[in-house]
């Protein structure tokens, strides 16, 4: 405790006038630049302790996949930390070679095993051995996990990236000496990707969709009901993938992916930390300057057609109970954007939310219960969702009852003073209570940016939420909430548990 | 310096358009210039202890307009009766629900209070602790520490209907436990090690809830919540001495009790063999192996910490790299050697495999373990752990709120205030024989009770090819007649 006279002091001068919340002290320390090439950088200083925090966000999640290729875009998540032709082999030309040859043998043995006329099973295991073998000769030029180690021995934190419906997104920190070593290594893993080990990593993600997917209730159930909801739209489509598609597609697939999608144009880097835009810009220029300009992909074509008719699916499954119902809304960036957000606040946050008092505080149906907008992404037009995990004794029917009731209350009558007021403020503190760390900001600033072509929307978006009006939120609830334009999914017990212990 | 540094400190006060091309790079990572990291030290908190035994923490921080904190007092589950499991759940439900005897401030008030001013007053139930914590804008400090003061030093009202609340709360929690193979494996795999009605591994019941009365959680309150038995941590905007004075103000002349008494607890034999829980709606195996670990206060802590980051500790540790990238058995594979503040953590490796390789993935694990009594640590394997360590922990000190929970944490278990600063020293002095001596000394590949959920008619191969098999039967017990409806 020696230093507390020392640390009084410090204190003292740190408190600065600057209110660090609002816009007007971001722009003082929020820079953008947009190279030659396309891709857009956001610089945000925050210089309390030396460490940076980076976030890439591509503009391309499994939004563009189609059957057959299902699950690519998380795939090549996974692919990108597999190094580079420099970062991960003993000798990049050799290996190169050996993986070209591990593709011919792959498309000669899938296309065996898939063959259904003349399907021959000795053709097909000559094939698979063919290829076993070639993947064990490209291997043997591989330095596995190089990439990652690297990262993490340079004291990189947080090392990770995902994969949604929308974008996929990569992250970490280093301190802050490390700032040109990320930018050498961030934008070698997008110049040149290299695709070894792909199909021991396909192995590693079939896992992760047995873990997510097939061995939870409530993975199998949101699998089959946005499956449901979307009938035209990728967004029906499992981010995780198919598993028959999972098993079949290739390097090769997924450097086409890449190939389209991973262009500079589709990219936001965000930086923030302990760092200024006069360091940063020029390293950035400089890396990723490399990557060559290419066209944007065009707008996704297909939109998800008017939903004609309430749709429902049922599991009959051995566990808990389940109830899920969404209705589709606009894509964000919709002038009623914020007023789904007010809807959702009144709904679900807190104790005083109406789904809380109701389901869990009074009639005890449910132990938890929401409902929420942007499912499965928001980018596209998506579904507000409502959802009741029931308490013992209780029936998935009992929790969508007391749900439509609450839906009739907000298109029948109006919020009241206390209730809009509460969203309000509450979207003014959860914005201040968001600008606390390196990484959740560069993960606001490079989404807002990549989505709406300003970070400055993290703000608006606020100020937006503050002019919802009550006549706001009975219109919208009236155009959204309807029989038509719902999709139900639940898990029904096979075996009902024994009523609550009193 | 180095010409980057020089074109750096050029672009810095010149301009902001770059030359583009005109910026040397380098495709060698090896050529990167890392210049030093500028000297941080994290500020520490300020420590004050009250005359009857509070004691403060303080980390002022001006960053946003918020002001932050929690009281942790002694006493949690582990204290509780066996035939009352989940007594302190309740505890910590109700306590804030059910409010305070104040008038308007019964819980359904305080909801709404707090909730108009977007703050937060929370109350939990742990292990060793129980907790008020609070979350608000500077300028509602007053009202909301009021609030934590009366929670504190007045008797909460637990009314019968939020402690029905709370119970039926926690029997949905029950209820639900089988549906989560990963809940399943952590929580059986506890109660093999520890034993199934050991404190630090047993559960709660339909009877064991029911079994909770108001009198109890009135007699917990009573027990324990004494300024002798809480640490408060408090951080945000504020200044520090101005703070001091403001709680001194509400807690110095709230009178001592009687000091929570040091939980006892015996830790049992080792129970080692194959446990087997059959569970026929997964395509995926959960394996986790587990026996005794250690206390935090062990003489080998740092080299058990390098031990832990060469095992599991990341991407390029030897699980991912053997087990995940070059095997692919495995997205999710995890491992370690856990040391607990006051009582033996678990030593643990675990993975989820597709049930055609579970018994493949239960070799490729123990072969693990014996790799690491074995096989010694390499310089290579040594330099890239301690590397990371030592690189990243910056991590751990870059806000003042992570620094505070640290010390918190420390001096709540009895732990001196200065092992974030010893840290980075303690790490360095570690040598790979080190290593390879803690990993022959801790672990027991023959004393891992190896717990296996999963679909057993789709094994590779049947679990008793690798020895005598137990069943765990995980049916949850129906509520006794008594306390049904």
């Amino acid at each position: 405790m020696k230093h507390l006279a020392a640390c009084a002091l410090l204190s003292l001068a740190l408190a600065a006038p600057l209110a660090a919340q609002d816009v007007a002290s971001f722009e003082k320390r929020t820079s953008v630049h947009t190279l030659g090439n396309g891709l857009t950088v956001v610089v945000c200083e925050r210089h309390e302790a030396p460490v940076v925090s980076f976030f890439t966000y591509v503009d391309v999640g499994a939004d563009r996949e189609v059957p057959g290729i299902t699950g690519l875009a998380h795939m090549f998540e996974h692919m990108a930390f597999k190094g580079t032709d420099r970062i991960g082999t003993t000798d990049y030309k050799a290996e190169s070679a050996a993986l070209g040859k591990v593709e011919e043998a792959y498309r000669a043995y899938d296309l065996e095993r898939r063959r259904t006329v003349a399907h021959d099973e000795t053709k097909v295991k000559g094939a698979e051995q063919a290829w076993r073998s070639a993947m064990e000769e490209a291997e043997g030029f591989v330095v596995t996990n190089a990439f990652p180690e690297l990262v993490e021995r340079q004291g990189g934190e947080g090392l990770n990236a995902f994969t949604s419906s929308d974008e996929t997104a990569y992250v970490y920190s280093f301190p802050a000496n490390r700032v040109e070593l990320w930018a050498l290594l961030e934008s070698g893993r997008f110049l040149h990707p290299v695709m070894r080990e792909f199909y021991k990593e396909r192995d590693v993600v079939i896992e992760e969709r047995r873990l997510r997917t097939e061995s939870r209730p409530i993975g199998r159930l949101i699998e089959q009901f946005v499956a449901a909801a979307f009938t035209a739209h990728p967004y029906g489509q499992p981010v995780i993938g198919w598993p028959s598609d999972l098993q079949a597609f290739s390097a090769t697939d997924a450097m086409e992916f890449f190939k389209n999608y991973y262009v500079p144009a589709n990219v936001v880097v965000a930086i923030v930390g302990d760092v200024t835009p006069a360091q940063v810009f020029p390293l950035v220029e400089a890396y990723f300057g490399r990557l060559p300009r290419q066209p944007k992909p065009e707008p996704l074509r297909t939109v998800e057609p008017p939903q004609r008719c309430e749709r429902q699916v049922i599991l009959r499954d051995p566990s808990q109970p389940i109830y899920v119902e969404g209705y589709h809304r606009p894509a964000a960036g919709d002038p009623d954007d914020a007023t789904y957000d007010a809807i959702s606040d009144v709904l679900s946050n807190g104790r005083v939310s109406r789904l809380y008092r109701t389901l869990v505080r009074d009639k005890r149906v449910a132990a938890d219960t929401g409902g929420f907008n942007g499912f499965p992404g928001d980018k596209y037009p998506n579904l507000f969702v409502f959802y009741a995990m029931t308490t013992p004794g209780h029936k998935p029917e009992e929790a969508a009852d007391l749900i439509h009731a609450e839906i009739e209350r907000l298109k029948n009558e109006d919020v009241n003073d206390d209730e809009l007021a509460r969203v309000k403020t509450r979207a003014k503190t959860e914005l201040i209570r968001s600008l606390d760390s390196n990484t959740g900001l560069a993960q606001q600033l490079a989404t807002a940016q990549a989505r709406f072509g300003d970070w400055r929307e993290i703000f608006r978006r606020v100020e937006r939420i503050d002019k919802v009006t009550k006549p706001d939120v009975r219109r919208v609830a009236q155009a959204t909430f309807r029989l038509g334009n719902r999709t139900v999914g639940v898990v029904e017990s096979t075996q009902m548990a024994t009523a609550a212990a009193k | 310096m180095n010409l980057g540094q020089c074109l750096v400190a050029a672009a810095a006060t010149t301009t902001l358009l770059f030359p583009g091309s005109a910026w040397p790079q380098t495709q060698d990572v090896g050529a990167i210039a890392i210049p030093e990291l500028r000297s941080f030290r994290p500020e520490q908190p300020r420590l004050v202890t009250l005359p009857n035994g509070m004691v403060l923490m303080l980390e002022p921080d001006q960053e946003l307009p918020l002001v932050r904190g929690y009281a942790l007092i002694r006493g949690g589950s582990r204290d509780e009766p066996a035939d009352k499991v989940g007594l302190v759940s309740i505890y910590g439900q109700a306590w804030r629900t059910g409010g305070t005897k104040v008038k308007g401030h019964s819980g359904d008030e305080l909801d709404e209070l707090l909730e108009n001013k977007a703050a937060l007053v929370e109350t939990a139930g742990g292990l060793d602790a129980t907790s008020v914590s609070w979350d608000c804008m500077k300028g509602d400090f007053d009202a909301v520490m009021g609030i934590v003061a009366e929670m504190l030093r007045t008797e909460p009202v637990f009314p019968q209907d939020k402690i029905e609340l709370a119970k039926t709360q926690i029997s949905s929690a029950i209820a639900r436990r089988n549906d989560d193979p990963d809940a399943i494996l952590r929580r059986e795999s506890r109660r093999l090690v520890y034993g199934a009605t050991s404190p630090y591994a047993r559960i709660d019941e339909y009877t064991t809830i029911s079994a909770v009365t108001r009198d109890d959680l009135v007699a917990w309150h009573r027990r324990y919540v004494h300024p002798n038995n809480i640490v408060m941590a408090v951080w945000g905007d504020f200044d520090a001495r101005q703070m001091e004075r403001r709680l001194r103000q509400m807690f110095a002349d709230w009178p001592r009790g009687t000091p929570a008494q040091e939980a006892k607890i015996s830790v049992p034999a080792a129970r080692p063999g194959y446990y087997l829980v059959e569970k026929d709606d997964v395509t995926q195996s959960k394996i986790q192996m587990a026996h005794l670990g250690l206390r935090r206060d062990t003489r080998d802590f740092y080299a058990i910490e390098v031990m832990n980051e060469v095992l599991g500790g990341g991407f390029g540790s030897r699980l991912m790299t053997d087990v995940r990238a070059k095997q692919g058995l495995a997205y999710h594979v995890w491992g370690g050697l856990g040391m607990a503040y006051d009582y033996p953590g678990l030593f643990r490796v675990g993975m989820g495999t597709k049930s055609d390789t579970t018994v493949r993935g239960i070799e490729a694990l123990l072969a693990e373990v014996d790799a690491m009594t074995q096989r010694p640590v390499s310089e290579t394997e040594l330099a890239h752990a301690k590397d990371g360590l030592l690189n990243s922990f910056i991590f751990r000190i870059d806000s003042r709120e992570k620094v505070l929970h640290e010390e918190v944490s420390d001096y709540f278990h009895g732990y001196p205030l200065d092992l974030l600063e010893r840290y980075m020293d303690g790490v360095r002095a570690v040598s790979a024989s080190d290593v390879t001596r803690v990993a022959r000394e801790y672990l027991h590949k023959d004393k891992l009770a190896v717990l296996v959920v999963g679909r057993p008619s789709d094994f590779d191969r049947p679990l008793t090819s690798l020895g005598p098999v137990t069943k765990v039967d995980i049916t949850i017990p129906a509520p006794s007649d008594a306390s049904a409806r």
